[in-house]
């Protein structure tokens, strides 16, 4: 069996698909965010493996791949910490106790 | 370095990181969920230095499975008043399965049926040094989004401070 770039974008598709599942039917804020993490994670196992098999001398994908992990670094942070503000305002961080927000 | 990547090794650390996120996906506990998650990063970081990106391993390894992770325990013990309210019910929607499994067969459709440019591999790959030649000079090309990557950091770190701070504390 030969490993090649097609195994490591079936992988992170299926990766995707686990986090879209969880980012959809999560109930709690703080699980949502974590499939959302799982999400960048598979974007960014995408990104390596096309640097590694299509772009090996400029490194392009590696780069992006960089860029997309500090992108969802600063995300999760920001994210966490509206959490926390929630959580101060609603003493909950159920989706459910923010259909306020729903006008 | 081969044609192709190690089968045994990839195989091993693609199960653990599909293994993570159903554990994740699936654990009642969230304390537990995001030790799943946790498990999940470091396989990701493992199928990195496969891909001889021993660089976005490490990084992988600090970012993720260091600060993203405690990050999450923390907020998660600081949002919980019982113990008893980690325990969740498993939020199972069939329609979110559903769209998943969608996309999910859309992806294989379209990587099966795509062609991928046939580049010969380089003798040597390349390393950490080559990586930061990219990165940092300006014949790589990359020096000014860096530059920008890391304002956004900054800004990120000042906005989640200034929103936890809380109203009543000046």
């Amino acid at each position: 069996m030969n490993i090649g770039l097609e195994a490591f974008l079936g992988l992170s598709a299926v990766l995707f698909a686990l986090g879209l599942y969880g980012a959809l039917s999560k109930r709690s804020a703080v699980m949502v965010l974590m499939s959302l993490e799982l999400m960048a994670v598979a974007v960014g196992l995408n990104l390596v493996a096309f640097s590694r098999f299509v772009t090996p001398e400029a490194m392009t994908g590696q780069a992006f791949a960089i860029f997309a992990m500090v992108v969802s670094a600063a995300e999760i942070g920001l994210a966490l910490a509206i959490v926390i503000a929630i959580y101060r305002h609603a003493r909950s961080v159920e989706l459910s106790a923010l259909e306020r927000l729903k006008g | 370095m081969g044609e192709s990547v190690n089968t045994l090794a990839f195989l091993v650390m693609a199960l653990a990181a599909i293994g993570g996120a159903v554990g994740m996906l699936t654990s009642r506990n969230i304390m537990y969920a995001a030790f799943w998650l946790l498990w999940t990063m470091l396989s990701v970081g493992g199928l990195y230095l496969l891909l001889s990106a021993e660089f976005l391993a490490l990084i992988q390894v600090m970012v993720y499975a260091g600060a993203v992770s405690v990050l999450m325990l923390f907020v998660i013990m600081l949002t919980l008043r019982r113990r008893e309210d980690a325990v969740r019910s498993l939020d199972f929607s069939p329609s979110a399965a559903l769209l998943a499994a969608v996309f999910l067969g859309i992806m294989y459709y379209g990587i099966s049926n795509a062609t991928f440019p046939e580049v010969a591999l380089l003798a040597e790959a390349p390393n950490t040094a080559d990586l930061g030649v990219v990165l940092f000079t300006m014949e790589g090309g990359w020096l000014l989004p860096f530059e920008i990557s890391a304002l956004v950091l900054l800004a990120a770190m000042v906005a989640a401070v200034w929103w936890t701070k809380g109203q009543d504390r000046r």
